[in-house]
Order: structure tokens, then C-alpha cells, then sequence
């Protein structure tokens, strides 16, 4: 199925909690509201004609002091989707408000999910509510802070042993 | 030099040739370097020309540890233990531009050189680097081997 048409699906089903969509060279995406994603990703896989079966991959954005975006919310996680039955993708992003940089989690609709979750947690700090394991999946236990945050030190190290260089 | 000087100095040289022609590496191979660590191991350049043939698995079994690819913070530790749990007489070479110095990742995630962490006998930098390279740093690695002073 053709990338506009899912996300007309999607809109159809969802109403106003889609409250964007786009298209760039042939990929489509939806922008969702946190509290409509597990319904909308819910919807993508277990629908016959649309078949999601596989989540390629979830990411986050941060967005901070980004041109044209510095009031918005500084972050967005995405879900890259593909069918293999069917062999079409499509784009999920959520935004989310960086005083309450929480999600649920969606391990329930793909066990991939879990290391994922963890990874942007990692990355990112930000949380998945309900995720039965949300440690650190890359960087070890003693690292404060999270490295792919706009506002984390670029000269920042904190070696486990040696020298601080 | 008396009778006693003499002899030590020769076992020396008998030892040191010795363990210079049967270097049992122990190879800690992380990153991509690791292809041409085995290019280089293989029959085409064949370091087994210079008794470096037999890699260890075990660092109790080796002399050589071979650090080949990027060291991260977190792996820091595990490094430094393998070294540590490796008998004497032992040496380390840097493998590559990233166990030198860190190579082109200065970021939150990379040792800056495994020297900040053990003592490296051979750098031997490239990314990676070319078999002649590194059998370069290895016939270095030989020369200093034999001109060291044995302990034993």
C-alpha cells in the first residue's frame, strides 16, 4: 500500500491524535500525540491490509534550540515500521515535553522493543513507562547523564579507570 | 666483565633469541582492525615466520597481548584485568591508530589511548594498519624482546 494511503488509515481511525503528517521523497510520516501511539501501533500491526509486523526501528530527536522548533517539545521518538507481507513502511513520531520525557512502552507489541526503549533511554533519558527492564543498554551503570542530548558537555568523560582525558 | 658477567650475558642473548622467535600472543580483538589482524595472521603475510603463529586464548598462556580495534570506557576495566592476569615476562602492542591514541573518536565513549591505561611496548598505527605495518611493529617488538635484559 502506497505511504499517503496508511496514513490516511491512520488518520481515519485516530481523528484529531494524528495531529500532522508529511512526506519526504516517498516516505510518509505521522506525527501522533504519547497518549494515542500504543492504539495507533496496535492498529498498524494487527490490521490485515496493513500488517506491521516488524519494527525496524525506534529513535529519539532531540530538538533543543533547533531552528524553528525552540518552543515546541524538545523531543520526538520515532517508530520506523515495516510490513513484510505487504512491503511497506511508515514513520511514527511522537513529541515529547522535556519536563515529563515519558512514553509507554510498547515491548507488548514487539519484544525488540525492549532494548530499544532501553537504548534511547540511555541516549536520551527519556523514560518508558510500564518497560519491565529500563537499564542502561550501551554505557555502564556509573555514567551520569545522557551522552546524545544536546546539552551533554561534547568535552564531558567519565573513564571508569584512568586518566580523565 | 668477570667469568660470572660473561655467562650472563650470553644466557641473556640465548634467552632473548629465544623468546623472540616464540611470541604466543593473546589477541583482544574489538573492532574492525581485527580483519587485518587475521590478513595478516594468515598464510599470505604468515606471522608465523616469526614464531607468532600460535595465538593463546587464555592470557595465563600468552606473552604478547595484542590490543587490535577501539577501547571504550567500558571496557577499559576488562582490559587492564587481561593484562594483569598475563605472566611475566610480558609485552603490549597497540594495534592501530584507536588503541594509539584514540584515532578519530574523541568523544564520551573512547579510551584516548590504551597507554593511559597499560604499558605499551610497540604502537603500531594505521586504519587500519597494512600487513607490512604490522609486521614491522612485530619485528620491532622482536628486537626489543631480544634486547632486553631476561628475567627469569
Amino acid at each position: 500500500m502506497d505511504g499517503g494511503a496508511i496514513v490516511a488509515r491512520l488518520k481515519t481511525r485516530l481523528g484529531a491524535r494524528v495531529t500532522e503528517t508529511h512526506a519526504h521523497r516517498g516516505d510518509h510520516t505521522a506525527v501522533v500525540t504519547r497518549e494515542a501511539i500504543v492504539e495507533a501501533l496496535t492498529y498498524l500491526r494487527d490490521e490485515p491490509d496493513l500488517r506491521f509486523d516488524l519494527l525496524s526501528d525506534l529513535t529519539a530527536v532531540d530538538y533543543l534550540r533547533y531552528p524553528g522548533r525552540e518552543d515546541g517539545p524538545r523531543f520526538d521518538v520515532v517508530y520506523h515500521l515495516y510490513s513484510i507481507p505487504h512491503r511497506h513502511r511508515v514513520r511514527l513520531r511522537v513529541p515529547v515535553e522535556q519536563d515529563d520525557p515519558v512514553v509507554p512502552t510498547i515491548t507488548t507489541l514487539w519484544p525488540i522493543a525492549n532494548w530499544l526503549e532501553r537504548e534511547v533511554w540511555d541516549m536520551f533519558g527519556i523514560r518508558f513507562h510500564g518497560h519491565p527492564d529500563l537499564r542502561r543498554l550501551l554505557l555502564y551503570e556509573e555514567f551520569q547523564g545522557h551522552p546524545l542530548r544536546k546539552d551533554y558537555p561534547i568535552e564531558r568523560r567519565q573513564p571508569l579507570i584512568g586518566p580523565n582525558v | 666483565m668477570g667469568v660470572g658477567g660473561f655467562f650472563t650475558s650470553k644466557l641473556d642473548e640465548a634467552i632473548g633469541w629465544a623468546r623472540k622467535y616464540s611470541i604466543f600472543q593473546y589477541p583482544f580483538v574489538t573492532a574492525c582492525c581485527g580483519m587485518e589482524y587475521m590478513a595478516t595472521a594468515c598464510s599470505h603475510y604468515d606471522v608465523d615466520r616469526f614464531g607468532a603463529g600460535l595465538p593463546r586464548f587464555s592470557p595465563r598462556q600468552a606473552d604478547v597481548l595484542f590490543v587490535v580495534g577501539t577501547i571504550s570506557h567500558k571496557m577499559a576495566p576488562v582490559l587492564k584485568r587481561i593484562y594483569d592476569q598475563m605472566c611475566e615476562p610480558k609485552w603490549v602492542v597497540a594495534f592501530g591508530v584507536c588503541t594509539c591514541t584514540g584515532g578519530f573518536y574523541n568523544n564520551y565513549a573512547t579510551v584516548q589511548g590504551i597507554d593511559t591505561i597499560i604499558p605499551v611496548d610497540v604502537y603500531i598505527p594505521g586504519c587500519p594498519p597494512r600487513p607490512e605495518s604490522v609486521i614491522d611493529g612485530l619485528m620491532k617488538l622482536q628486537d626489543k624482546i631480544a634486547a632486553g635484559a631476561q628475567r627469569f
